[in-house]
């Protein structure tokens, strides 16, 4: 009698226990999940991958206590973002890009890199979000962010158009290069409007990709090639199954009448 | 707006702005658009604060504040663009620390040099002000009385100083702030024209085909003139050509076609060079040449404008450049004796003459001499200047030459303004419909105001000047003064009021709408006058800045949009506005503060006799002032009686309010508009009016015509000489210059140093190495209705990057700032934008030091030193060994650093070279 | 008062050191406070470089990083191995009652809660802290990210100490309020998987209380007062004379508060 109720007790101890654990990990790997969700945050130069970076960051704020300009800070609790990892937000203090980056070099586990050259970060790229408000674009002279650039006329350079309306003045619109461009912030912090008219977001908000089937033919040189080294072919199996499966699609497309004939 | 009326007004725009023209209202309203109005907001036409460019703003008010400003798309400059300074001018007026009462140094409750500020009334402000002038006067006389003045000024303020100080306290020792700006300019135009102010406008730059720049980052200092530039080149990109001359990479460079990097002070030679490739290539048009120029010259032993006791000023070892410029090379290294002389001194040449001096002036000799950037190829260098040449030498093309502080603040900046004259002159290309030397001013009004009106210590309204006799006489009689009441000699200019109150010979000091002990080159020893010598210092500003700090007695002053006013542009354009606020707390407008001031003194009081040197720099007059009044000013009392003043009258009745009583102030008036005008209002008079009406009698038949005072608030500004309404485009150029005559074709008329010398170039002798290059003849010549082409040989600053102070340093400024960034840093966004001065250096230069970019470095020269941080890729870009510091930030007092030297003969300070060291902080 | 010392003295020293050691981050963050050219602490109790030199980390911060899949730097692996040798030979828990910023919270909620004399709401087990311990790594796994270290309490309230508060001190406030009307000494005695983690090398410390049997009068005095009480099982300790359990936290209380002094620090002589 005693054996079984304690067996019994042992079965419900094992139910309670992990019920409690799959509830209580549910709901744990929930909040993980989910908070991993500031898409605009902005990393030190050098941070790796973003998925990478938050999993590796051991968010000791030592970049945060190297960085001389006080860029960096910790997410805090009731901010925005993933508590405890490091960002900058732009507008406020952007990055001064150091040569020596102290922030990368001072990072105990790798989650920056302290190899990362400054002018190789990629931190954000500098996107002209609102060419309606930015003043440049209506033709006055202000290219703040432009001359404040600390890598000006290669990230930042300016085209000069003429302006119609005046019939003598030109306008001068900054244009962000995306393979210099570090993201530093410079100019979403210079910026004189109310609200920044050129921002920095991070790569996958700010690009698009051009798909690998075109390429464009003034930009990229191209050698005729060498067809003697091509890679081996398919075997013959393959390239059969391959035209099976093209030919059924093919006639299941052509065997289905739908509402043609009716 | 339909796209189709859309298109007709941008064609009939740009049509009209290709010849120059006011477009017809109609046209302009199409363009027009009141969606986007503010509830409630008044808006009025005025024009920006800042630059010389002369933006046309306007600007709405609501509730007694400045709201919003929009460019006007009326206004044919700017046709409604304006740059990021401009953008911000609804907010300059509104920081957080305007000075609101005056503040006098006190301790327990009086007047203490060493006490703290103290607030105090208007009332005891002036009582303590008139108090220490009537001291200084009785002690040291006029010229112990000095006012610092500004190119900044309305025009009504400049002439009611200029007036006040000239014809009532009888004191030339006022000076503006132009002096540091334009006055090689001024000295430039003098000599060459006769006559002060370009001839040309900004109609120019759609016209012509070329650009060049030499010593001007237009790109950031005359942002929409740039725009302009900007426009032309891409409108026309194959035949528009762009030069920029710099002694560092600027953003003006971004545009050029070529870009020539010089060492400092070198573009004398390069000048030369082109002069000597023109005429070597037979480019010159000989004909313009014969009828309407003369060749000559001036010594070339001038020294630097340093302080007497300088030895530079007594004798200086020639560099072999120097010596072989001046055509002998054996002099190189040997001892050269200085001996400055007037600017008057200048004699003509023969052709002959003028292309011998240009003979050392090869290409080897000049590519060498100023090349840059030692980097850049030696061929590719003289292939640049060759190219520069050729631009200037094509027969069918049409060249315009832009340059500001480069060349005007420079050793040899009188000279350097009369060689770009002169290689315009050789070709013809001058006064013509894109063809032109254009020096293009700093400051909103350093020609309207502190030139044409002549806020200088030498100078009377409408060029004239005070050593001379007719002019004075002029004067007097339109200012209805007993005569000899105006002081011959001229005043002490800037430098020198500083060099004399460091000396205790100045009892009292007041600075106006200028910032001069942030400012000035070498502060250091100007800021501790300022504290310790026993003199009287007075301040006029809206915000607590250095100068203010500098003060015993600050003045709480309305800025622009708070009163009425007039500035002048570049290209001769007077704008008026009127008072669209009213000042915070009790700031009165500079022109209210000098009248009320006037007030505290009766003529007795200022205008009896005073025991003064005389010495006068032309010897005629000097005869006969001295044969007149020997070496006094006179008691001009018993004069003033005769005229029906009394004894007890104040100057402000005499100067001012007699003649100004004619003019009622009518808020609801046609030309007031309603708008307040707190000065009218205090004195019982249109002032501004009053002083405009007067003012205009100067320039009346004699090149400086102005329009009536309520005809400029009906128009978008007009380009002086206004005749029948009309205004004037190119001066000296008949079919656009009234003044003319048909079948002239050209008339250099401007009257002034038009009777000269003639002489030669003597040959050098080694024997006498104390004696001057070129000698006078006796006989002279009068070159009426001619043009100056001068000469002048290359010249080596005076302080050169040694062994201990291995850099150039050049200043300047940076769009975002204007000047000591009195305003602009006081403007949030402007601040955020450029927070801090930066020094600019070449990286190799920084990492020879072992500098990062960023890091804090001390930057040091003889004279002071200043903390910043460094910048090797940013906006400035010089070449190894020279540095750029902008001098806007209170933080990096650049000026600790400079050298107090000017150009010898415009007296204007050199402010883009001397010699420092950098070091890690 | 020279008797309140003494009878406080543990008390004192270990809130010196738990302030202290915030201190000394805090000045280098703050103040770039250097002592012969060297920061003495940098970065917070995540990870930390002493004296500018030595790295310091948190080991199980750094296994949940090894959890996600991730590789870490050999020097972060170095500084994790060097606080684990160093609670391994001092008494891992020690972390908790002489660094741990946490336990200023919890030991004041606990004295309020005594005073106040709130009875137990609810019953946890003091096993359910490893249970968490071990679903942190699963979920590291799991999830790709370090799990505890993502709603670590105590890392939030000492970054934000360090750093500068923001809500941070809701963590600590949500704790206190838990210790304080819930679980008695719940936080630190029966769901931190810290202090569970830090329990393990804890078996190995040489530093030890000493239970002297002998005047022992079972009063109860140092049970009541133990933050985790099951560790001073007297007949136990009595037979190894020490108090054996990875869990004691070397706070010194019993030593303190025992009438017989019959409990003192030793090292450990014998298994």
């Amino acid at each position: 009698m005693a054996k079984t109720s304690s067996r019994r007790d042992f079965f419900i101890r094992v139910g309670q226990v992990s019920t409690a654990s799959i509830v209580g990990g549910a709901l744990w790997g929930h909040v993980l999940v989910e908070s991993k969700a500031n898409a605009f945050a902005l990393r030190p130069p050098g941070a790796l991958p973003e998925k990478d970076f938050l999993a590796t960051c051991i968010k000791c704020g030592q970049c945060v206590d190297a960085c001389p300009y006080e860029t960096l800070s910790l997410t805090k609790v009731g901010e925005d973002g993933e508590i405890g990892v490091p960002h900058f937000t732009a507008r406020e203090i952007p990055c001064y890009m150091c040569e020596d980056v102290p922030c990368a070099r001072s990072c105990p586990t790798g989650a920056l890199d302290r190899e990362i050259e400054i002018n190789d970060s990629r931190m954000g790229l500098a996107v002209l979000i609102d060419q309606e408000a930015c003043i440049a674009f209506q033709g006055l002279r202000c290219e703040v962010c432009y001359r404040q650039c600390p890598l000006i006329d290669k990230a930042l350079t300016i085209n000069y158009r003429p302006q119609e309306r005046t019939g003598k003045h030109a306008f001068f619109e900054p244009v962000v290069h995306s393979d210099v461009c570090t993201g530093c912030g410079m100019c979403e912090q210079v910026c004189i409007l109310e609200e920044s008219a050129i921002r920095i977001l991070p790569h996958k908000l700010a690009q698009g990709k051009l798909g690998s089937n075109y390429r464009l033919g003034w930009k990229e040189k191209t050698k005729i090639s060498n067809f003697k080294d091509s890679s081996p072919e398919k075997t013959k199996e393959e390239r059969q199954q391959e035209s099976n499966e093209m030919l059924n699609n093919a006639l299941d497309s052509l065997n289905d009448m739908g509402t043609l004939y009716d | 707006m339909k796209r189709r009326s859309f298109l007709k007004a941008s064609v009939a725009a740009s049509a009209a702005a290709a010849v120059g023209m006011n477009l017809p209202k109609e046209a302009d309203a199409a363009l027009l658009d009141y969606a986007g109005q503010g509830e409630g907001w008044k808006w009025d036409k005025s024009v920006c604060r800042f630059c010389g460019t002369g933006c046309g703003i306007q600007v709405a008010t609501k509730d007694g504040k400045i709201v919003s400003v929009k460019g006007d798309p009326q206004s044919p400059v700017n046709r409604g663009l304006n740059c990021v300074k401009g953008y911000f001018n609804a907010k300059i007026l509104y920081g957080k620390d305007r000075l609101t009462q005056p503040l006098l140094r006190k301790t327990n409750g009086k007047f203490d040099k060493k006490g703290k500020f103290t607030p105090v009334s208007w009332d005891e402000a002036f009582e303590i002000m008139a108090e220490k002038a009537k001291k200084t006067l009785k002690e040291k006389g006029p010229t112990g009385l000095a006012l610092f003045g500004s190119g900044q000024y309305t025009i009504d303020e400049g002439y009611a100083a200029a007036k006040l100080w000239k014809a009532g306290f009888r004191s030339n020792t006022i000076d503006p702030n132009a002096r540091h700006c334009m006055a090689s300019a001024v000295v430039g135009f003098y000599r060459v024209f006769g006559m002060d102010e370009p001839p040309g406008c900004y109609d120019d730059i759609e016209v012509t085909d070329t650009m060049i720049l030499w010593g001007s980052n237009m790109a950031e200092m005359h942002p929409i003139l740039w725009s302009r530039v900007t426009d032309r080149k891409l409108t026309s990109p194959d035949r528009t050509k762009i030069i920029v001359l710099s002694t560092y990479r600027h953003r003006s460079c971004d545009l050029a076609d070529t870009e020539i990097i010089f060492k400092p002070s070198t573009d004398i030679a390069i000048f030369n060079f082109i002069a000597k490739y023109l005429i070597d290539k037979d480019y010159v048009n000989w004909d313009f040449v014969k009828k309407h120029t003369v060749f000559a010259t001036s010594p070339n032993n001038i020294g630097y404008g340093l302080p007497k006791t300088d030895k530079r000023e007594k004798e200086v070892i020639l560099t072999e450049e120097e010596a072989i410029g001046m055509g002998m090379p054996e002099m190189a290294g040997k001892p050269w004796a200085q001996k400055p002389v007037g600017l008057l001194y200048q004699w003509a040449i023969s052709q002959e003459d003028y292309t011998k001096a240009l003979e050392p002036y090869t290409l080897d000799f000049v590519a060498k001499l100023a090349k840059g950037d030692e980097d850049e190829d030696l061929e590719e260098f003289k292939a640049k200047l060759v190219e520069l040449a050729e631009l200037y030498g094509e027969q069918s093309r049409k060249v315009v030459s832009f340059w500001t502080m480069g060349m005007n603040q420079h050793t040899r900046g009188t000279w350097v303004n009369e060689l770009a004259y002169a290689v315009h002159l050789l070709m013809g290309k001058q006064s013509t419909p894109g063809n032109g030397a254009f020096s293009l001013t700093g400051q909103p009004s350093a020609c309207g105001t502190a030139r044409e009106v002549g806020v200088f210590s030498h100078r009377l309204p409408a060029d004239k000047l005070v050593f001379v006799a007719p002019h004075r006489a002029k004067t007097e009689k339109i200012w209805k003064l007993p005569t000899g009441t105006l002081n011959p000699q001229p005043g002490a200019h800037a430098v020198k009021m500083m060099r004399d109150l460091q000396a205790g010979k100045l009892g009292f000091h007041w600075t106006m709408v200028a910032n001069p002990f942030q400012t000035y080159a070498n502060i250091n020893g100007w800021i501790e006058a300022a504290r310790e010598q026993d003199a009287f210092i007075v301040c006029s500003d809206p915000y607590p800045t250095i100068s203010a700090k500098v003060a015993d007695l600050i003045l709480p002053t309305a800025m622009i949009y708070e009163k009425w006013g007039a500035y002048g542009n570049a290209e001769r354009r007077t704008q008026h506005w009127r008072e669209q606020v009213s000042p915070p707390g009790e700031a009165k407008g500079d022109l209210w503060q000098l009248m009320e001031f006037s007030k505290r003194f009766q003529l007795k009081e200022v205008w009896g006799k005073y025991d003064f040197k005389i010495n006068l720099p032309v010897g005629k007059f000097d005869k006969m002032w001295k044969e007149q009044y020997g070496n006094t000013l006179p008691d001009v009392l018993p004069g003033a009686k005769e005229m029906g003043y009394s004894p007890e009258d104040t100057l402000f009745k005499v100067l001012f309010e007699n003649e100004g009583k004619k003019y009622k102030y009518d808020a609801n008036s046609e030309v007031a508009n309603g708008h307040k005008n707190h000065i009218a209002e205090d004195m019982g008079f249109f002032a501004q009016k009053a002083i405009w009406e007067e003012y205009r009698l100067f320039g009346k038949g004699n090149g400086h015509d102005l329009a009536s005072f309520d005809t400029y608030h009906k128009v978008r500004g007009l380009r002086w000489p206004v005749i029948n309404g009309k205004e004037t485009q190119w001066r000296y150029r008949e079919g656009f210059d009234p003044y003319v005559k048909p079948g002239q074709g050209f008339n250099f008329y401007g009257p002034l140093q038009k009777a000269i010398y003639t002489g030669d170039l003597e040959d050098w002798d080694k024997s006498k190495p104390k004696v001057k290059l070129f000698t006078k003849k006796e006989n002279g010549v009068i070159v009426d209705g001619k043009a100056k082409i001068f000469f002048h040989p290359y010249s080596a600053p005076p302080e050169r990057p040694n062994d201990k102070y291995d850099l150039w340093l050049c200043t300047g400024r940076v769009l975002e700032h204007w000047h000591s960034g009195t305003m602009t840093r006081r403007v949030p966004e402007l601040y955020r934008a450029v927070p801090h001065a930066l020094v600019y250096l070449h990286p190799a230069d920084a990492t020879k030091r072992g500098l990062k970019r960023n890091d804090l470095v001390k930057v040091e020269s003889i004279r002071g030193f200043v903390k910043a941080r460094i910048e090797t890729q940013g906006r400035n870009q010089p070449p190894k060994g020279l540095i750029f510091v902008p001098f806007f930030d209170e933080h990096v007092l650049i000026n600790k650093l400079t050298l107090d030297q000017t150009c010898p003969l415009s007296k204007e300070t050199d402010y883009k070279k001397c010699a420092v060291r950098i070091t890690k902080a | 008062m020279i008797s309140w010392l003494k009878n406080n003295r543990f008390l004192i020293s270990r809130r010196i050191s738990q302030i202290g050691i915030l201190l000394l981050f805090y000045v280098s963050v703050h103040f770039d406070w250097k002592v012969g050219g060297v920061e003495i602490l940098e970065g917070n109790l995540s990870s930390s470089t002493f004296l500018g030199i030595i790295p310091l980390a948190d080991p199980f911060a750094a296994l949940q990083i090894l959890f996600t899949g991730h590789s870490l730097f050999t020097e972060t692996l170095l500084g994790a191995g060097i606080i684990l040798v160093f609670y391994a030979l001092v008494g891992g828990r020690s972390f908790c009652s002489w660094v741990c910023p946490m336990n200023i919270v919890t030991d004041s909620s606990l004295k309020l809660r005594n005073w106040l004399k709130i009875p137990s709401a609810i019953q946890i087990s003091r096993r359910v802290r490893y249970y968490i311990l071990a679903l942190a790594l699963i979920l590291s796994a799991l999830t790709g990210v370090a799990a505890f270290e993502w709603i670590s309490p105590i890392s939030m309230l000492q970054r934000e100490l360090i750093f500068g508060m923001k809500l941070g001190w809701v963590a600590a406030a949500m704790i206190f309020l838990f210790d304080l009307f819930g679980q008695r000494g719940g936080w630190c005695g029966h769901l931190c998987p810290l202090g569970a983690f830090y329990s393990i090398p804890g078996k190995m410390s040489l530093i030890r209380i000493q239970f002297n049997q002998d005047p022992c009068t079972k009063c109860g005095d140092c049970h009541r007062i133990c933050p985790e009480p099951q560790v001073l099982n007297l007949r136990r300790i009595g037979e190894e004379s020490m108090v054996s359990s990875g869990n004691c936290t070397n706070c010194g209380r019993c030593v303190t508060v025992c009438p017989e002094d019959c409990f003192q620090f030793s090292f450990r002589t014998k298994k």
